[in-house]
């Protein structure tokens, strides 16, 4: 894609030397100052990793509770139906806006998007600091609702049950009022993003040279900023209803509760395609890099992603195939939503072929990339079956949806995610992670989350709803084996805090470009780590 | 009606059960079966219409992914490192790209044909027979027969103390949904406080009971039996204990049964007739009282 031109002796100043040449200006704030009022990219995409981890850890928690209750039948490790509603909304929300998308997004999106372009830093310093600075609230707020055993809606936040009658607690509202200031710092991030892409890339680098990472973050910003303001009125409608005596979801006061269904799913569909996106990007970049070959197809996959963005707003109502919609309504989104199998489909193929004919190294990014393929298949088929408006009469709200979902964003949004951190980790710290300990961390994670999901399938198609505390002891033999597999995932991310330990404590030092040939982006021509303020003056793409 | 059931690799599909052993021997109550790995049996036309779609489904869905998994497979053997120490620099193909493209279109068209047939068939029965309104209550289920006068009946699961033998924790309820087998009933589904789902497996339906509104879906049991199934939207704490029971009778065993409850019914105008049958419980008398504290 990118190529740099060494015509120019002004350049070498933007990459590899600018920590002796510049030295000046590599010099580092005071810990309050540049953790606490951050406005460097690098700084700020650390914060956003950091506190990925922390959500993650809280809501892998909860998922090993709701796995160790359903474990067995009638079993009372959770006590009462509510405590668990909580949990289960909990821990939903917390995957979403506190792991998922802080990591994908603000985490890698920050750190990379500006030295992939060549960029000294976001359009918005200031902005993007506090759109870091939003979630951290919002954090606090979604674990008072989880505390406090008010927020037992699902995160879907369906009214009626979301609302004053029957959920008439602080902790409800404090849950929404979470999903305000995340959505707020979603936006304000995004918009930093798309001006931030689209003008500063460096001389030269027109939109078709863009490396995939960045283009795939530039549509995920686009899905933001147009979704997360209808999840933003909805919700707001929800607390007035509650809070202000509006009546705009209750049939009693001539509401409906399914007009926010609708615009939930507005929301909640381009959403999930918010938080695969970016993984799209990385599986690219770390397939190219482990390959020694080009992407294939560059502009077909970018157009795939900005297909499946397109696509991504007009399939919402496939969430409601049950809701009473009347049946040509029904087979339009049936129609639109098999469609985004194609742009699927080809990334799928591109990515394949961009490994046919090359010379594969097998570091552990390239694992968990491979691990990606096959587990983003296996969801991406599954969604063709729920897509189908008849057979998902069928499975609508059973563990078949509950393991769909879990394997296009809890399996290949986290194999994204742990591809991201062990290819560029190196690149961030400056220090590189135990290669063995990877290994056992992707081994471990692959064995339990199939583990873990891959039955949920027979659970769903047999008719185990969702949601469910406990369940029929028929359900009994394929749960016990799921949770099993819970707990092999929990150990396997205890391997991760221990390669996380041994990375950071390592005296290894890395070089600029320690992947090689195959690594032809931007960010490999700076240090490891980049010099505090990198692209003091801007390359030049030829 | 006739139910779509043209499709090729139907046949082959349901030898593969077969093989395994999961085909379980007939019985009466249809439930969920230990380890099942597959859609409950179908007893009624509609569940035979999604069970023929899926199976073409699955059948596609497990080649696409094979194939998938293949080629993975076959690069990571082929192309190593060791084994192809240069990597050629290709990144285009047109015509492999317009076929990875072409195909998968074709791939659905393939299969969204049975669809569109099936959601229409699915979607409402012109002519039923019969009409039983059901309403969604935390936690319990309302059915009532308009077309019978003042038949009306609280359906409450059955609490595990108060199991009997051969009866099912979670599924077997006091007072079941008794229809006539072989004849088509619209379901009016309703509800009177939250969101939830009315969802028959082996029957093939199911719908949201919304408050505020009144959603057509319909039932055709095809032979007498007890079908079970549950709540399928979260609506409260005890989100699993409301589940659905549906015993289809024979015609003449249904009239003797309705003939009954509207007797019953109209001798206790206050009381309906399966709610004089079933235990005083606690969820009852705190229904009665309407009150919050339930809730939580």
């Amino acid at each position: 894609m990118a190529e740099l031109t060494h015509g120019d002796d002004h350049d070498h100043a933007g990459y590899g030397h600018a920590a002796h040449g510049h030295g000046a200006h590599d010099h580092k704030p005071g810990f309050v100052q540049r953790w606490l009022f951050s406005t460097n990219h690098k700084d700020i995409g650390t914060l956003y990793l950091g506190f990925a981890v922390i959500g993650g850890t809280v809501g892998g928690i909860l998922s090993e509770i709701i796995r160790a209750q359903l474990q067995f039948p009638n079993n009372h490790v959770v006590t009462s139906g509510q405590e668990w509603n909580t949990i289960i909304t909990s821990h939903g929300l917390l995957m979403i806006f506190f792991s998922v998308m802080p990591a994908l997004i603000g985490g890698f999106g920050n750190w990379f998007i500006p030295l992939m372009i060549g960029a000294p830093d976001m359009a918005f310093p200031r902005l993007n600091n506090i759109s870091f600075w939003l979630l951290p609230p919002a954090f606090v707020l979604i674990c008072i609702g989880l505390f406090m055993g008010e927020s037992g809606s699902g995160w879907t936040l369906y009214p009626p049950l979301s609302n004053a009658t029957f959920e008439p607690g602080m902790g409800m509202d404090c849950t929404l009022f979470a999903l305000h200031l995340a959505g707020a710092s979603s936006i304000l991030g995004a918009m930093n993003f798309i001006t931030t892409i689209f003008n500063m890339r460096a001389p030269g680098m027109t939109m078709h040279k863009m490396p995939l990472f960045v283009w795939s973050e530039l549509v995920t910003a686009f899905l933001l900023v147009l979704s997360i303001p209808v999840l933003a009125g909805a919700i707001t409608m929800l607390i007035c209803d509650r809070n202000f005596g509006t009546a705009f979801f209750d049939p009693a006061g001539g509401g409906d509760p399914v007009l926010f269904q609708h615009l939930f799913w507005f929301f909640g569909h381009p959403e999930v395609y918010i938080m695969i996106l970016p993984g799209f990007g990385i599986i690219s970049h770390v397939i190219s890099t482990f390959s020694k070959k080009p992407i294939f197809g560059y502009l077909g996959m970018v157009y795939a992603m900005v297909a499946i963005g397109v696509v991504g707003f007009v399939v919402w109502a496939h969430h409601m195939y049950i809701s009473g919609i009347d049946v040509d309504t029904r087979a339009y989104f049936m129609g639109a939503t098999l469609v985004i199998a194609i742009p699927t489909g080809v990334k799928i193929f591109s990515w394949i072929a961009t490994m046919w004919g090359g010379s594969i190294r097998f570091d552990t990014p390239m694992l968990w990339a491979i691990g990606f393929l096959f587990v983003f298949t296996i969801g991406g088929v599954t969604g063709v079956v729920c897509a189908n408006a008849g057979i998902d009469e069928m499975i609508h709200n059973t563990y078949y949806v509950v393991a769909h979902f879990h394997y296009v964003l809890s399996v290949s949004a986290v194999f994204s995610i742990f591809c991201g951190f062990y290819y560029w980790i190196g690149k961030m710290s400056g220090r590189q992670y135990p290669e063995f300990w990877g290994r056992v961390h992707f081994w471990m994670t692959f064995v339990g989350v199939n583990l873990t999901f891959f039955p949920q399938h027979f659970l769903g198609l047999a008719g185990m709803p969702r949601r469910y505390p406990d369940y029929p002891d028929a359900f009994a033999g394929w749960n016990y084996v799921s949770s099993i597999g819970a707990y092999i995932s929990g150990a396997a991310f205890l391997v991760f805090l221990y390669v996380c330990f041994r990375t950071f404590t390592s005296k290894e030092h890395v070089a600029d470009n320690y992947w090689g040939e195959g690594a032809t982006t931007l960010e490999w021509t700076q240090t490891s780590p980049p010099a505090f303020h990198s692209w003091l003056e801007l390359p030049r793409i030829k | 009606m006739q139910v779509p059931k043209r499709f090729f690799a139907v046949r082959l599909l349901n030898v593969i059960p077969l093989l395994v052993g999961l085909v379980s021997p007939p019985a009466m109550a249809q439930a969920p079966r230990p380890w099942e790995m597959d859609m409950q049996p179908a007893f009624s036309p509609m569940k035979q219409g999604i069970i023929d779609l899926h199976n073409l489904v699955l059948v596609l869905i497990t080649i696409i992914t094979l194939f998938v998994g293949a080629l993975l497979v076959w690069v990571c053997v082929r192309y190593n490192e060791k084994r192809n120490p240069v990597p050629s620099q290709t990144s285009h193909h047109t015509g492999l790209e317009i076929a990875w493209t072409v195909i998968p279109v074709l791939i659905l068209v393939v299969m969204a044909i049975p669809s569109f047939r099936l959601i229409y068939f699915l979607d409402r029965t012109p002519n039923p027979d019969m009409t039983v309104k059901v309403t969604g209550h935390q936690w319990y289920w309302e059915y009532s027969y308009p077309d019978n006068g003042d038949v009306d009946v609280e359906s409450r699961y059955v609490h595990d103390e108060d199991l009997k033998p051969g009866q099912l924790r979670l599924l077997d309820v006091d007072n079941q949904l008794v229809i006539p087998a072989g004849k088509k009933i619209r379901i009016l589904a309703s509800s009177t406080d939250v969101i939830h789902s009315f969802f028959i497996p082996s029957l093939g339906a199911q719908r949201y009971a919304i408050p505020g509104r009144t959603i057509e879906l319909w039932l055709e049991a095809d032979k007498p039996g007890v079908y079970y199934g549950e709540c399928n939207q979260i609506c409260g704490q005890d989100h699993s204990k409301m589940p659905i029971s549906v015993h289809a009778v024979t015609e003449a065993e249904f009239k003797t049964w309705i003939e009954q409850a509207k007797k019953a019914a109209s001798a206790s105008p206050e009381q309906a007739p399966a709610k004089s049958l079933a235990k005083p419980n606690v969820l009852a008398a705190a229904d009665a009282t309407g009150s919050k504290e339930i809730q939580r």
